[in-house]
C-alpha cells in the first residue's frame, strides 16, 4: 500500500491533468493523509501493477510503408519507447525509495530522469495511436469531420494546417515534438523540446515525433520529407476522439500501459 | 578550421556591433561579402574513420548536416545586418536563436572535425605528456575521463554535446555537456567534443548508443587536444 501510494506521489510530478486523484503536493499534510486514504477505484488495477509497460503497436511494424520503414517502427517501437518504459519504472522504483527514506535531494535529483522517461513513455504512447496504414479509412481526414472543420476555421484550410505544422516541425533546434491541441475550445500548434510532454490543461490531438531516431534510417537529412510523408499515415479517427473528449480520454492509454 | 572560424569571428563581431560610425548598408555588404562562412575540408576521407565510425556517417554529417549549419548561420547574419540597417530591431533580436543554433552548428562540428583521426594516424592511443599530467590530475586516470565522458554522454536528454573543456581561469580541465547546437562559451576553453545527437551514430549504432561513444575513442585526435590544451 504505501509503496503504490509512493508511486502515485511520483507520478504526480509528471504535468498530466489525468490523474485525478493526485494529491496536492502543495499541502505540507499530503504525505501522511494520502498515506492513510484508500486509493480510488480507478486506480487500484493499474497501481496493484506498479510498473509501466511498453503498450502493443495498433498495427504491423511495415504498415506503414513506404512514408515510414518497418526497420524504423521496429527499432523506434521495440527498442526507444521500451528504454523509455524500464527508464521510468526504474527511476520511480528508487524515487519511491527516497520517498521512503525523507530523502529530499534525491527526490530533486529524480526529477529530470521521472520526466524525460515519462514524458517519452506518454509522448510515444500518443504517438502510435496517431498513425495508421494509408490505405485505411482511419488515414482519410474525412474520418474527423468535426476536428478538420475546425482546423478549417483555424487555418483556412488542412493544407494551411498542414503548411503551419510543418514550419514549426522543420524549425525545432534539436530533439523534440510537435502538437496539434486543443485548448478550451480553440486549436493550436505547439512545440516541445526532447520528450517533454504537452504541459497544462491542453489535450493532445496529434503528435509528431521529430526525433531523428523517428526517421533518419529512412530520411537521413532530408526530414522536410519525413514531414511531408507522414501526413499519408495520420490517424484522423484517433484525432477526432482526441478533439471531442477531454484531456483524461487522451490520456486513457497509459492508464492502460501500467 | 581555424581558418574558417577566423573568417566568420568578424563577421559576428561587425553584426554584432553598434554601426553609428560607417555607412551601414556599405559595411554590411562588404563585410557580409568578406566574411561569409564556409564548411571546412575534413582533414582525413570520408571512410577513413572506419570502423569506428563509416563512410556513410561521416558523409552526411559533414556535407550536409555541417552544410545546413553553415547555411543558416550566413543566412541569419545575413537577415541581422538587414535589420540593423533597417533600425528594426525586433527582427534583429528574431535571429539571436538561429545565430546561436546554426552559429553553434559550425562552431562545434569545426571543432569536432579535428577532434577525430584515423585509427593508429593520429587517432586512438592516449593523451601524453603535460596533457596527461592535468587529466591524471583532475579526473584520476585516463580510463577515468573516459567513463565519466561516456556517462555524461549517455546522460544527454535528446540532442547535444559532451566537451573536456579548459577553464580559463585555474587551468584546470573539466567535463561539460551542452543542449543541442549550443557552443562552449565563457570561461571555457573547449578542447574535445563529442557529438551525441542521433545524426552523428544512427545509421550505424541504430539505438546502442553507447557503443558508439566506447568506440569513438579509438579515433580520437589527441595530438588536436594537447595542442588547445596549449602545450
Amino acid at each position: 500500500m504505501a509503496v503504490r501510494v509512493i508511486l502515485l506521489t511520483a507520478l504526480s510530478l509528471l504535468p498530466l491533468g489525468c490523474y485525478s486523484s493526485s494529491p496536492d503536493p502543495s499541502k505540507p499534510e499530503f504525505a501522511s493523509v494520502k498515506i492513510q486514504e484508500p486509493l480510488t477505484d480507478s486506480f487500484e488495477p493499474t497501481m496493484s501493477i506498479g510498473t509501466f509497460s511498453l503498450p502493443a503497436l495498433p498495427y504491423a511494424y511495415e504498415a506503414l510503408e513506404p512514408s515510414i520503414s518497418e526497420e524504423i517502427m521496429k527499432l523506434h517501437h521495440s527498442k526507444h519507447h521500451q528504454a523509455y518504459v524500464t527508464n521510468l519504472n526504474n527511476a520511480l522504483k528508487t524515487y519511491s525509495t527516497a520517498i521512503t527514506a525523507n530523502d529530499v535531494p534525491s527526490q530533486i535529483a529524480l526529477q529530470a530522469a521521472i520526466k524525460f522517461n515519462g514524458g517519452g513513455h506518454i509522448n510515444h504512447s500518443l504517438f502510435w495511436k496517431n498513425l495508421a496504414p494509408s490505405s485505411s479509412t482511419d488515414a482519410n481526414p474525412a474520418s474527423a469531420p468535426t476536428l478538420t472543420a475546425e482546423i478549417d476555421k483555424t487555418w483556412g484550410s488542412l493544407d494551411g494546417f498542414k503548411e503551419a505544422m510543418g514550419k514549426a516541425l522543420l524549425g525545432l533546434q534539436g530533439s523534440g515534438w510537435g502538437w496539434l491541441v486543443k485548448d478550451g475550445n480553440t486549436l493550436r500548434i505547439v512545440t516541445t523540446k526532447d520528450q517533454d510532454p504537452v504541459v497544462g490543461g491542453e489535450v493532445p490531438i496529434l503528435g509528431i515525433d521529430m526525433w531523428e531516431h523517428a526517421y533518419y534510417l529512412q530520411y537521413h537529412n532530408g526530414k522536410a520529407a519525413y514531414v511531408e510523408n507522414i501526413w499519408k499515415v495520420i490517424n484522423w479517427a484517433t484525432a477526432e476522439e482526441r478533439f471531442k473528449g477531454d484531456r483524461e480520454d487522451a490520456f486513457k492509454i497509459l492508464k492502460a500501459a501500467l | 578550421m581555424s581558418s574558417s572560424l577566423l573568417r566568420t569571428t568578424p563577421l559576428l563581431r561587425a553584426g554584432l556591433r553598434a554601426r553609428a560610425a560607417k555607412p551601414l548598408a556599405a559595411m554590411a555588404t562588404t563585410s557580409f561579402t568578406r566574411g561569409k562562412a564556409t564548411l571546412p575540408d575534413l582533414p582525413y576521407d570520408y571512410g577513413a574513420l572506419e570502423p569506428y565510425i563509416s563512410g556513410q556517417i561521416m558523409e552526411l554529417h559533414h556535407s550536409k548536416h555541417h552544410q545546413t549549419y553553415v547555411n543558416g548561420f550566413n543566412a541569419a547574419v545575413e537577415a541581422l545586418a538587414e535589420a540593423e540597417a533597417k533600425g528594426d530591431s525586433k527582427a534583429a533580436a528574431f535571429q539571436a536563436p538561429l545565430l546561436n543554433f546554426h552559429g553553434g552548428g559550425h562552431v562545434n562540428h569545426s571543432l569536432f572535425w579535428e577532434n577525430l583521426a584515423p585509427n593508429g594516424k593520429g587517432g586512438g592511443g592516449e593523451p601524453e605528456g603535460k596533457l596527461l599530467t592535468a587529466i591524471n590530475q583532475d579526473f584520476g586516470s585516463f580510463e577515468n575521463l573516459k567513463k565519466q565522458t561516456n556517462a555524461a554522454l549517455a546522460g544527454i536528454q535528446g540532442s547535444g554535446w559532451a566537451w573536456i573543456v579548459k577553464d580559463k581561469a585555474s587551468g584546470n580541465l573539466t567535463l561539460v555537456t551542452r543542449a543541442n547546437q549550443d557552443p562552449v562559451t565563457g570561461n571555457f576553453e573547449p578542447l574535445l567534443g563529442i557529438d551525441a545527437w542521433e545524426h552523428a551514430y544512427y545509421l550505424q549504432y541504430q539505438n546502442r548508443k553507447a557503443e558508439y561513444f566506447s568506440a569513438i575513442w579509438d579515433v580520437i585526435n589527441w595530438g588536436t587536444v594537447s595542442k588547445r590544451f596549449g602545450q
